[in-house]
């Protein structure tokens, strides 16, 4: 398969095409008018001279007689290198006189003034007729003069027009083009220069490409490369953190499991035993749900960047965890409470991760917080706010500074509470533009999930 | 006479191709045929046909020498009917050439000598004019000498009607209907009108003679059976040899005529016939015409003659008025009302 031309041989064939054609079409109508005029010149002089020998016309004796013009002959000279013809015919078309008595030309239109075209001995010929009219006492009727020429002065008129009229412009032809080329290489520099860095870049490399100084419309284009490479560079950082943290993150918890399900096997006594293997399943159980929170914030990570962001009403979402009953698992008993106005809170985001984000806020107030929980969903402002409230004074300053860091497991967190719940929400914050926000006041530690307000549908 | 002379041109014309020419010379050996019609003597023109032959030993060159309306005639027939056509056809009636190459008769040619000759001399690039000759007055030197000499047609007219007796039958001019070289002549003179019509006045009153072929007036002049021919082509005068013989080129004004060559549309050698132009043009051959008096060397300083008083006679449409019937027939009739026939013994 052929090599496909680059955009700016196109755009430069295509200069060509324009101005060829345009030349073409200008060399025509340029060659007509010239050609009309050099007709038009040319007839005047044939009629001079038909004029001039119709005006020699004298009645003698009854009949008429030419005594041809050298003039007329003079005029016709005025085209220096084209045979002539003349004859001048009676009434009945008898030859009074003319250039040959054996030969003559018959006007198309016998008895009609006006302009012709014939052959004279074979070579393309235009002539005139003129008719005189004589009333006079011996003589009376129509003479007919025709005078014809060849047509060399007429074609070399033509092309001379011609040439002066085109040498200027096929001069700007070439400037135009000289142009065209300039501005279309200038036009496509940046184009190159991209083209060139795209060819010798890494392909690991996912960096953007600078756009400064470039055209609008491969600003844009440009952009959405941008973005997907950052997307795509998102994700890999996303599975690179998913590899670590699951290492890390697994490592311990799997080691202490083998410990502890080794030490049951060499623990003789019952009781002993039953307990070892109690504190193995309640490990396993933390085990999973550690696994789980590993997963959902991939999940989240995931689609943060890649699903596509649909209306969601954060009561929806309140609502949907507060009828999911997990929270009874990981707290029993303790009161769990809505709080949910008539107005929607609608954010543009996905409610998957939602969802996540908020049962990671619930379960962490139901895990450190002190009862009543308090879970609920209210639009301030410009922002949509999905908050989580308890009893609880709320965690140490130490702890808060550092909320929602990735492995911020402290000493006060449990096997159970992972610091990947709050890391969940926090990348749920980022990945919609929103961000967590903590408060403490005499009611107790409410902590939220900020995110812009969709506006309100009408 | 004017009924004659048109019967005669009416026959010369129906008869044309079997009208046999005046002469005919051969020169080379060679085994190409080449074919020159001319009205040009032979005597005058041999030694540059012979330096032709010379240079091309591959031609058998045939030379016929014609009348003007005969070759004329025989020119036309050929074009018409595309039989047996010259090669290269040169002719001092001029007019007729001229007629001929405007009926398409002729083919084109170009080369740097046919480009280098003035625009009078050329037309179309189908018609050339190989020589310079100016119509002069030829007079006997013992009969006019010293003051009596006519430097003009004014001179000339003066001269006749002071001394009538002395001119009567004693001026010999072409018959115009007979040559076609006289013809042109009295046509381009018919021009500059005035001195025309006063002329032929003046010539008819001393009864001029109006008679065939260049060399048989000037053998007259040098006999003394003329004392003048009025408008004969200086050629002849030079070539005549007759010491007696004085030649005038008129300063009021002088035509000059150069012999027209063409080559027919459908000669069998035109690229010898080219080649023959080229060669004629060349200088070494213009020196040879000098030599013949075919190549006038017209200089004010040499001859009294101003730029302003040589009317060359232009190789152009218009000379087709020459050829004109209408313009022919008034032209004779006015000559014929105003002469005698120099046939009559």
């Amino acid at each position: 398969m052929a090599e496909p031309r680059a955009l700016a041989t196109r755009v430069l064939v295509a200069v060509l095409s324009i101005l060829l054609l345009g030349g073409v079409l200008v060399a025509a109508s340029t060659w007509w008018n010239g050609q009309q005029a050099a007709r038009q010149s040319y007839d005047r002089i044939l009629l001079g001279a038909a004029n001039d020998i119709a005006e020699s016309i004298r009645i003698q004796g009854g009949a008429p007689v030419v005594v041809l013009p050298v003039s007329a002959f003079e005029l016709l000279a005025q085209a220096p290198d084209d045979r002539v013809y003349y004859a001048v015919h009676g009434p009945g078309g008898v030859l009074i006189t003319g250039l040959d008595p054996q030969f003559w030309i018959e006007p198309p239109r016998p008895g009609r003034a006006g302009f012709f075209d014939a052959a004279l001995d074979g070579e393309p010929a235009r002539f005139v007729t003129v008719t005189r009219r004589f009333v006079e006492r011996e003589f009376s009727g129509s003479v007919e003069v025709v005078v014809g020429q060849t047509l060399r002065a007429r074609a070399t008129m033509t092309r001379e027009l011609s040439i002066d009229a085109l040498l200027p412009m096929a001069l700007a032809g070439g400037a135009l083009l000289l142009i065209a080329w300039a501005v279309v290489r200038t036009a496509m520099r940046p184009l190159e220069a991209i083209t060139e860095d795209l060819a010798r870049r890494d392909p690991y490399d996912l960096t953007a490409v600078p756009t400064e100084g470039l055209p609008r419309e491969m600003q844009v284009m440009l952009g959405a490369m941008n973005r997907f490479m950052g997307r795509l560079d998102g994700q890999v950082d996303a599975m690179r953190t998913l590899i670590s943290d699951t290492a890390h993150q697994l490592r311990t918890p799997v080691a202490a499991i083998r410990i502890q399900a080794e030490s049951a096997m060499s623990e003789d006594e019952p009781a002993l035993r039953s307990r070892a293997l109690d504190r193995l399943l309640s490990r396993t159980r933390s085990l999973g749900t550690l696994l789980e929170q590993l997963l959902s914030r991939a999940l989240v990570v995931h689609r943060g960047d890649s699903a596509p962001r649909v209306l969601v009403d954060l009561r929806d979402v309140a609502l949907e965890i507060m009828e999911h009953d997990d929270h009874a698992l990981i707290s029993p008993g303790t009161p769990l409470k809505l709080a949910i106005g008539d107005r929607p809170v609608m954010v543009r985001a996905d409610a998957f991760s939602l969802g996540e984000a908020g049962r990671n806020l619930l379960s962490n107030a139901l895990a450190h917080g002190a009862p009543p929980v308090t879970i609920g969903a209210e639009r301030r402002g410009t922002d949509a706010i999905l908050w989580v409230r308890d009893n609880g004074p709320g965690p140490r300053d130490a702890v808060l500074a550092r909320l929602g860091e990735r492995f911020n497991r402290s000493a006060d967190s449990r096997e159970s509470g992972a610091g990947i719940g709050l890391s969940i929400v926090k990348s749920v914050a980022t990945a919609f533009g929103g961000r967590m926000e903590t408060a403490q006041d005499a009611e107790g530690f409410r902590i939220a999930l900020v995110l812009p307000a969709e506006r309100d549908a009408p | 006479m004017i009924r004659f002379a048109r019967l005669l041109a009416f026959l010369a014309f129906i008869a044309g191709p079997l009208a046999a020419q005046e002469d005919t010379a051969r020169f080379g050996t060679g085994q190409t045929e080449f074919l020159i019609r001319s009205t040009t003597d032979i005597a005058i023109i041999r030694p540059v046909i012979a330096r032709f032959a010379e240079l091309r030993p591959d031609l058998a060159i045939t030379y016929e020498q014609w009348g003007s309306n005969a070759l004329f005639a025989r020119s036309r027939a050929d074009c018409r009917d595309g039989t047996d056509p010259a090669d290269a056809v040169f002719s001092s009636a001029v007019h007729q050439m001229v007629w001929l190459v405007n009926a398409a008769c002729a083919q084109a040619y170009r080369s740097a000598a046919t480009q280098a000759l003035p625009p009078s001399r050329r037309w179309r690039d189908e018609l050339w004019g190989i020589s310079t000759e100016p119509a002069v007055i030829a007079y006997n030197k013992t009969l006019l000498s010293g003051a009596e000499v006519p430097r003009d047609r004014f001179a000339l007219l003066d001269a006749i009607r002071e001394r009538p007796a002395f001119f009567r039958n004693r001026i010999a001019t072409y018959d115009i209907a007979e040559s076609g070289l006289g013809y042109l002549f009295a046509y381009s003179d018919s021009l500059e009108a005035t001195t025309f019509g006063a002329l032929l006045e003046g010539f008819s009153r001393v009864d001029a003679v109006a008679t065939c072929c260049s060399a048989e007036i000037i053998a007259g002049v040098a006999e003394g059976r003329y004392v003048l021919a009025y408008n004969v082509l200086g050629s002849y005068v030079l070539n005549s040899d007759a010491a007696q013989v004085g030649m005038i080129l008129p300063e009021d004004y002088t035509l000059i005529l150069s012999r027209a060559y063409m080559i027919p549309r459908a000669a069998r050698q035109a690229a010898t016939a080219a080649r023959f132009l080229d060669f004629l043009l060349t200088s070494e051959v213009q020196a040879l015409l000098a030599q013949s008096g075919l190549v006038a060397k017209i200089d004010a300083t040499e001859t009294g003659l101003s730029a302003s008083a040589q009317r060359f006679i232009p190789l152009s449409p218009s000379l087709l008025v020459a050829r004109d019937a209408n313009r022919r027939d008034q032209l004779l009739q006015f000559w014929s009302d105003t002469f005698q026939s120099g046939y009559l013994p």
